[in-house]
């Protein structure tokens, strides 16, 4: 049977959110402690097996990174994707998102999908920038946000999550997806999943062979200071008088 | 001066809040230009010309309404071509940041995304970005032009600076090639009674309300105190309550006179939006949370008994 429908889903690893972050010497945050397949993928890989269950085809991952990033995407095939593609080179080392967007975007585009499935940001970094210099770079259209996806054919229907609702898009693929955590509830890797992950596909790819130049860095950290921080107040534990407490800083607070 | 560009991105026709405070920081800046696309654009020139545009480039092609970021794209594009600007502004939404990627990636220049300050640095600019869970601040330099830079809302205070623009007609042909992601429908579910971001008092729950089923809770206290209730992306994530709720680096900038943040931790995404209140109050079962190191009063104990004792506590104050 030919793939119905070819998704690919870019993955990045992170540093553990419930994890406590530190700085390297170039003051990038430090990826050397516990990190884990950003919990937003999570959900846009069990987005595309979803749709794979239902219209049948093939997830691919993606992901840029050091060559232990292979853990989040070996995660990711644990839960049921395909096989994967590691871009990875010493130059990509600090990478901006315009790079890493070109970078991804090389590798994808080998692949010709119709879906691209992003989160919609980050957890570490959440910013929400390479999604959309993706698409452009692939030349395909954008729909963002996303909190449930239909698939019929080659069109594409998405709900886009908005400040009090939602709105309804319409595309034809193939198409650029960010989705949002609140799609899928991700499935947990099965035993079986994981053993048959060992013997799946991961890809490495370098700088070369996807004919990309690291260029000029379009963004540098100059300096970082100590944020404004606010001083901590007064901790109590919970009894008899914390209630009095609270209703004592509302008064002054002049909202009682 | 170097000219300013400001992306006023219009929402159903009413410009954006956001884009007036852009103009208050862009004409320290230079001298600054607007660009307003879809239905009303024309109609905001005035308004934002009172903010302190001098020009304010405008296009009513309905495709600027109905298809996203792709059509605001080729026009900030074409635009460019006329003339680019040193620095192009727009602020941190949805909307604005799914048109802002793009044209980076077009011109091939980066961005810097939400940022709190940008200030002329060295012929250049630097931008003022939250890191490392937000106990840092990192200064950030564009090194190409223009320099496209991704502003939070309420970084800056709105304010009129009497002027009148120049409005100017921008002309670009939107293609059926850029006519692809197209808005069918908009549907309206939030029927806040206070809103989020004018409340005066906001309580949030997070994980550690145990369940959508107690959000009721902060409900009853926003109610006897007149606020609005708030969420972390955790629990927006997980479904237990709308995006519309969510305050956070993504999602919604509050800066309530006291501000009650039940079960949440304190990660840097939701700090970012909340940490300008006036008080904050933090009830919490962990008294090593990082919320706790902000918190006014810290009150270690069980949210689902503390928020109850409160609200009664309230209600029998007012009576």
């Amino acid at each position: 049977m030919t793939s119905i429908l070819k998704i690919v889903v870019t993955v990045k690893q992170v540093p553990d959110p419930n994890s406590n972050l530190s700085l390297e010497a170039d003051n990038t945050i430090s990826r050397e402690k516990e990190v884990v397949l950003d919990p937003g993928d999570e959900c846009g890989v069990e987005e595309a097996l979803q749709l794979k269950e239902a219209h049948g085809g093939e997830v691919i991952l993606v992901s840029m990174g050091p060559e232990r990033a292979k853990d989040a995407i070996r995660k990711g095939l644990s839960m049921g994707a395909d096989r994967g593609i590691l871009v990875t080179d010493a130059q990509l080392a600090g990478a901006d998102a315009l790079l890493t967007a070109r970078a991804l975007a090389a590798a994808i585009k080998a692949e010709n999908p119709d879906l691209v499935i992003c989160g919609t940001e980050s957890y570490d970094g959440s910013t929400g920038m390479v999604p959309p210099m993706l698409a452009e770079l692939l030349g395909l259209p954008q729909l963002t946000v996303a909190k449930k996806v239909e698939v019929d054919g080659s069109n594409l229907k998405i709900h886009r999550q908005t400040a009090d609702g939602y709105e309804v898009l319409e595309a034809s693929t193939p198409a650029l997806i960010t989705v949002t955590a609140g799609i899928a509830e991700p499935r947990y890797a099965s035993l079986k999943g994981i053993m048959a992950a060992r013997s799946k596909e991961i890809k490495q790819l370098g700088m070369g062979e996807l004919g990309i130049e690291r260029g000029e860095v379009a963004e540098t950290i100059e300096g970082l200071t100590d944020a404004e921080t606010r001083k901590a107040g007064a901790v109590i534990e919970f009894d008899g008088t914390s209630i009095d407490r609270i209703i004592q800083v509302l008064a002054e607070a002049k909202v009682i | 001066m170097g000219k300013i560009w400001v992306y006023a991105e219009l929402n159903q026709g009413k410009v954006n809040p956001t884009a007036l405070e852009l103009l208050a920081k862009a004409r320290e800046l230079g001298d600054v230009e607007a660009i307003a696309l879809g239905t009303g654009a024309r109609a905001a020139a005035a308004t934002l010309g009172l903010h302190g545009a001098k020009v304010v480039h405008v296009n009513e092609d309905k495709a600027f309404d109905d298809y996203l970021a792709e059509p605001a794209t080729d026009a900030l594009a074409a635009l460019h071509k006329q003339g680019a600007p040193e620095l192009i502004l727009f602020g941190f939404t949805p909307d604005s940041r799914d048109v802002a990627g793009r044209l980076a990636a077009r011109l091939e220049v980066g961005l810097i995304s939400n940022a709190a300050d940008v200030v002329a640095a060295d012929g250049g600019f630097v931008a003022k970005v939250p890191y490392f869970g937000g106990a840092k601040i990192a200064s950030m330099k564009a090194n190409k032009k223009p320099a496209i830079v991704l502003v939070r809302p309420k970084s800056f205070e709105a304010s009129e600076a009497g002027g009148t623009a120049e409005v100017k007609d921008l002309s670009v042909t939107i293609d059926a090639g850029s006519k692809r992601s197209h808005i069918v429908e908009r549907v309206v579910e939030a029927s806040e009674k206070v809103k989020l971001e004018d409340a005066k008092v906001v309580i949030s729950g997070g994980r550690g309300m145990g369940g959508p089923d107690n959000f009721p809770l902060l409900e009853d206290l926003a109610g006897a105190l007149g606020g609005a209730v708030g969420a972390s992306r955790a629990v927006v994530d997980a479904g237990w309550v709308p995006y519309s709720m969510q305050v956070g680096q993504t999602g919604k900038s509050v800066r309530p006179g006291v501000y009650i943040a039940v079960g949440i931790s304190g990660a840097m995404q939701h700090t970012v939006g909340m940490k300008a209140s006036k008080v904050i109050i933090a009830i919490n079962k962990d008294a090593e949370a990082p919320i706790m190191k902000m918190a006014d009063l810290g009150v270690v104990g069980d949210a689902l008994k503390i928020v109850p004792a409160l609200t009664a506590a309230v209600k029998a104050k007012k009576r």
